[in-house]
């Protein structure tokens, strides 16, 4: 059942993924790749990979002090951590620029103590603007392999006496081994198709991505074949990266366990204070920055147009279709890849490393032939918002689907327990938490606006990104802050809505 | 101001500022008002910042639609670049009539579409060059310009910039349209210098952003001491926040010039409506919209002069502009060197 | 016409194999012994449905069950462990037995057999809740409900002290009724006490069941080999 909704659904998917690309394949010219196009799929690897691996890195640690640690707060540090993926990108360069920048606070303090300036320009920018906006994310999905870890095995390691160095070898570490990977992977794939921040922070055009050629050739070549074979040199990318995780990856093997709560061992003494040392260096990190976004949008908040709140509604709107779209997709899949299905998981992946101007491109060429653009503007955007933030919700799914379907398909097999009362009883149960968090986690992209659609845009129709686009593109940029504040809290609100009933008042 | 300066593409996961949805609202009005029965439409594409409420899409299209007994109908298409992508793949089945936003460094390209109908008409304009275009008709122009702070002392020329240690944002002539003006400007200035001038200015480029928007954001955050964008820009901090500190720097090369046009579709099923917008937007009822709303020069001084406030800003003496075909042949070599000179 | 009918019945596995060519009548109790690793939960799982026959059929009352999925076939199993989901109540876990949809559960029903197994009143708890001889009475609780003719017990009381497995083991026999029951055990003790018949596992073969005391007082070399020796 599960498996024939997944193959289905991958079907679908691979099919809106690939189709436009092979569309945009097949129109006239093209002149093939250029030196430059592979000087970018370099840097693009080399910058997606030292990401990866940096916020991965700092998120290990965070999220073990997080797993092990009480503290007032603790809470609502847990739901801040959605909000730094959660930024526009134009928003969060800001707010890392008044920290980081040349105007920035840490350069302020250097100056103001006679030391030379640090400039955040350059591959270390890009990586630290990557760290703030992907470990977060990070974070949440190795939390929640080390909430994953069953209580019973919590308590045979503490009636062990296992001192942390064994906690680490025979349960952290196995953990890790499971989940690290698709972190890793997720991370990786981000910053793959990353443009703005690249490109912002880059410094210059030694910093191209791939992205960036996929622009160049489709906005002022008119390349198409060219975009498309730069878009599949991405996908090529991504999905060796899949193929290499998957290598990588090994399920932990702890058994089920009986849903008791049993904390995690907090080792006293230094250990403590390196826990307390993380958290504090984490919260700091992150939100210094977000900080800066309140303060600098705060002001505009009491100027804004009032066309910011029909666009917020429409944000809204599309969120409120893409996210149940998305989490859908994504629950089949992964309970159809937790059968054996292997084959579905690169396709779940596809999209993460898909070009959205590609996409955008490929559908409108579908459909420009039978029907105007515009008056597909909600069905396409939806779509669109669906499919990119898909492989997410997938990331977040797919561990815990593997784990259901493991300790309990044999059982549910035994029973009969299949279709809506398999979903009913068992799925939407047991996988509450990781299926609250990816509704909101959706939900909130989409309201932030994944694709590049403008091809099917309408004169009245404007989401709050576009909003907030337009303000800065007619100089407003005080209210362009105050709305992009708007922005931040309604993906927020609705991140923290869905993660909410994920955690059904239950503990983090 | 340019609507084709603010290149809304920010293609990453989170936030791309060129997608648009139908609001509900919006969309459900839309359909329960439909166009009366009989009432000819004039499609206009254009770039996006041109219909923002801010932009001068709204004014107008009341103004044209009170005097054309038609419903003028413009579709956003992201920036100017996008706007020619976006003809290309719409090709001859284009519902479009008018094409309206392309700058001078992109008609030759749109050109070569085949799709554009000469425009017939003999405006009489005030650009600061000569200017004459079988198939485009300019509607507003500008300088580009480094914007900068009153309190700096602006350097006089690229060389002086060069030698500076100022720090400068400038825009990728990859995905922008000012970015692309700025290669050509240097170009049209410097010639088979221009490489050594991209080599020397690299140590004065902060970073260089997508559009302009990014750019001039972060040039009132402080992160630059000068910013690339046009000579009318402090009219907007002066007009609209009452603020005198920016100005913008002349630079005795000359400035560059950007030249916003529009341009009549072969295909259009109302060419005598095409030809009456063309010619409405070159009236004084258009034009006199454009200095406040687009933040440019008028391709035609209304009868009223400019708005108070644009006498303040600085006129650069002389004006460099490359021809359509000369932008055309130059782009591809340009790029390349400007790539080699800041990849360093 | 038989109960339960292994026809030529073969599991292949890359170097593992088993073959059982066989009958059981309905009502009997039959033990399944053997080695470690000869391959008894293997056969209960090709009973139930887990794992494909290689080749031979699996039919109950003349008719082929190897092609039904797990649920469909006129029987019920208890696993070594996870018998219950944690996450729902033992009365809902009970109730799945009924209706796997939990829509038309008979819940007097639910109750009724809560208490024949000794259980009353705690239907409202979760399964952590109980302890492990608590849950082991929830889950053949579930059984009874099912109402198959054919029971596979793998093992399901082995966490349990002899006391309470033997307790257990009573209570399937009282509660069992008409059903075939088949029960994986490697403890000799509990096939002479609860099974009339056994069937050996080993080398390869899922011997004929044949009467367990006649089998345990003249070993053939197999089991005689796994017992150790061990008077008994």
């Amino acid at each position: 059942m599960a498996r024939r909704a997944g193959t289905l659904t991958a079907l679908a998917l691979a099919f809106v993924t690939l189709a436009p690309v092979a569309v945009v394949m097949v129109q006239a010219g093209g002149r093939g790749l250029t030196a430059p196009d592979w000087a970018a799929l370099r840097f693009t690897l080399l910058q997606a990979v030292l990401s990866a691996l940096a916020s991965v890195g700092c998120a290990v640690p965070l999220a073990r002090a997080l797993a092990r640690r009480r503290f007032a707060g603790r809470g609502a540090l847990i739901t801040a951590l959605g909000a730094p993926f959660l930024l526009p990108v134009i928003v969060a360069v800001l707010g890392l620029l008044a920290v980081f920048g040349r105007a920035g606070v840490v350069n302020a303090t250097l100056r103001g103590l006679g030391l030379p300036e640090v400039s955040i320009f350059g591959l270390g920018g890009v990586v630290l603007a990557h760290v703030f906006l992907n470990m977060p994310l990070a974070t949440r999905m190795l939390l929640q392999g080390w909430q994953a870890i069953p209580a019973e095995r919590l308590r045979l390691a503490e009636s062990l006496g296992f001192t942390p160095r064994e906690v680490w070898r025979h349960l952290e570490r196995p953990m890790l081994r499971a989940v690290l990977p698709g972190a890793l992977l997720a991370v990786f794939a981000i910053c793959l198709t990353s443009f703005a921040v690249v490109l912002i922070l880059g410094g210059g055009p030694a910093a191209t991505t791939v992205e960036l050629a996929i622009w160049q050739a489709i906005r002022f070549e008119f390349d198409l074949p060219r975009a498309a074979t730069l878009a599949v040199m991405q996908v090529l990318a991504c999905g060796g990266a899949v193929g290499l995780a998957g290598l990588v990856a090994r399920a932990p093997g702890f058994g089920a366990g009986l849903d008791r709560l049993h904390p995690l061992p907090a080792p006293p003494g230094w250990r403590r204070g390196l826990d307390a040392a993380v958290l504090a260096l984490a919260t700091l990190f992150l939100a210094a920055p977000l900080l800066a976004v309140l303060q600098r949008g705060l002001p505009g908040l009491l100027s804004l147009p009032a066309s910011i709140w029909p666009a917020a509604a429409a944000s809204a709107l599309v969120a409120c279709l893409a996210a149940p779209l998305a989490v859908g997709g994504a629950l089949a899949l992964a309970l159809g890849r937790a059968q054996g299905v292997r084959w579905l998981e690169p396709v779940a992946m596809l999209p993460m490393a898909g070009s959205q101007l590609v996409l955008g491109t490929g559908l409108f060429l579908i459909a420009f032939p039978f029907v105007t653009p515009a008056r597909l503007s909600l069905p396409v955007t939806v779509l669109v918002t669906a499919v990119m933030s898909l492989p997410f919700a997938y990331r977040i799914l797919a561990p815990a689907a593997q784990a259901l379907v493991a300790d309990y398909g044999r059982l549910a097999a035994a029973l009969d327990l299949r279709g809506g009362a398999a979903l009913r009883l068992l799925v939407l149960p047991r996988l509450r938490r990781p299926l609250g968090f990816a509704l909101g986690l959706c939900a909130a992209l989409a309201a932030g606006d994944l694709g590049v659609v403008a091809l099917f845009a309408t004169e009245t129709g404007v989401t709050l990104p576009l909003a907030i686009s337009r303000l800065m593109g007619a100089y407003r940029m005080d209210q362009a802050a105050g709305a992009a504040l708007v922005l931040v809290a309604l993906a927020f609100g609705l991140f923290w809505i869905g993660d909410r009933w994920g955690r059904g008042g239950t503990e983090a | 101001m340019s609507g084709l300066r603010p290149l809304h593409l920010r293609p990453n996961v989170k936030w791309s500022l060129t997608m648009k949805t139908l609001c509900f609202a919006a969309g459900c009005l839309a359909i329960a008002t439909p166009a009366l029965a009989e009432t000819p439409v004039l499609d206009v594409l254009t770039y996006d910042s041109f219909v923002s409420e801010w932009g001068p899409g709204p004014a107008i299209e009341k103004a044209f639609e009170a005097e054309c007994g038609c419903d003028l109908r413009f579709t956003p298409a992201g920036d100017g670049a996008a706007l020619l992508a976006r003809l290309q793949l719409e090709g001859a089945r284009t519902e479009a009539d008018v094409v309206l936003g392309l700058d001078t460094n992109l008609t030759a390209a749109a050109r070569k579409t085949g799709l554009f109908a000469p425009h017939g008409q003999t405006p009489d304009l005030s650009l600061p060059v000569p200017f004459t275009d079988a198939d485009f008709l300019p509607y507003d122009w500008g300088w580009f310009a480094f914007v900068h702070g009153k309190s700096l002392t602006a350097p006089g020329d690229f060389k002086a910039l060069a030698a500076s240690d100022l720090k400068i944002v400038i825009q990728d002539p990859r995905s922008s349209t000012p970015g692309l003006g700025l290669l050509m400007w240097v170009k049209a200035a410097y010639g088979d210098q221009a490489a050594q001038i991209w080599a020397d200015l690299a140590d004065n480029i902060v970073t260089v952003t997508p559009g302009w928007s990014e750019a001039y954001g972060m040039f009132l955050e402080g992160e630059a001491d000068m910013v690339l964008s046009y000579t009318t820009s402090p009219a907007y901090h002066l007009i609209a926040e009452q603020d005198d500190s920016k100005a913008a720097a002349v630079f005795a090369e000359g400035n560059y010039l950007q030249v916003e046009v529009m341009g009549k579709l072969a295909a259009s099923d109302q060419p005598e409506l095409a030809d009456r917008f063309l010619a409405f937007m070159l009236s004084d009822a258009a034009q006199s919209v454009l200095p406040v709303t687009n933040w440019m020069y008028p391709a035609h001084v209304p009868a009223e002069g400019l708005p108070k406030g644009f006498e303040t800003l600085a006129q650069p003496a002389k004006s460099l502009l490359l021809s359509a075909d000369e932008a055309e042949a130059l782009r591809g070599p340009a790029l390349d060197e400007w790539r080699a000179a800041l990849a360093r | 016409m038989a109960g339960l009918r292994l026809d030529h019945l073969a599991i292949v596995q890359d170097d593992f194999a088993l073959r059982a060519d066989w009958s059981a009548e309905p009502g009997g109790r039959v033990a399944v012994i053997g080695p470690s690793g000869a391959g008894k939960s293997t056969l209960l799982h090709t009973i139930a449905g887990f794992l494909p026959p290689s080749e031979g059929a699996v039919l109950w009352q003349g008719a082929r069950i190897d092609a039904l999925p797990p649920g469909q076939r006129p029987l019920s199993i208890l696993f070594q462990d996870q018998n219950l989901f944690p996450h729902l109540t033992i009365a809902q876990n009970l109730g799945l037995g009924l209706d796997p949809a939990l829509r038309r559960v008979d819940w007097r029903a639910v109750e009724a057999v809560l208490e024949r197994v000794g259980l009353s009143g705690l239907g409202a708890r979760r399964p952590a809740q109980l302890s492990g001889g608590q849950q082991s009475r929830a889950a053949l609780a579930r059984a009874l409900l099912r109402q198959r003719p054919l029971l596979l017990l793998d093992e399901p009381f082995a966490a349990l002290g002899p006391a309470l497995k033997a307790e257990m083991l009573d209570l399937v026999d009282a509660l069992a009724g008409d059903a075939l029951v088949l029960m994986v055990t490697h403890d000799p003790a509990d096939a002479r006490r609860f099974a009339r018949d056994t069937v050996l596992v080993a080398e390869g073969v899922a011997a004929p069941p044949v009467p367990t005391a006649a089998l345990f007082a003249d070993p053939p070399p197999a089991l005689a080999a796994y017992l150790g020796g061990a008077a008994f």
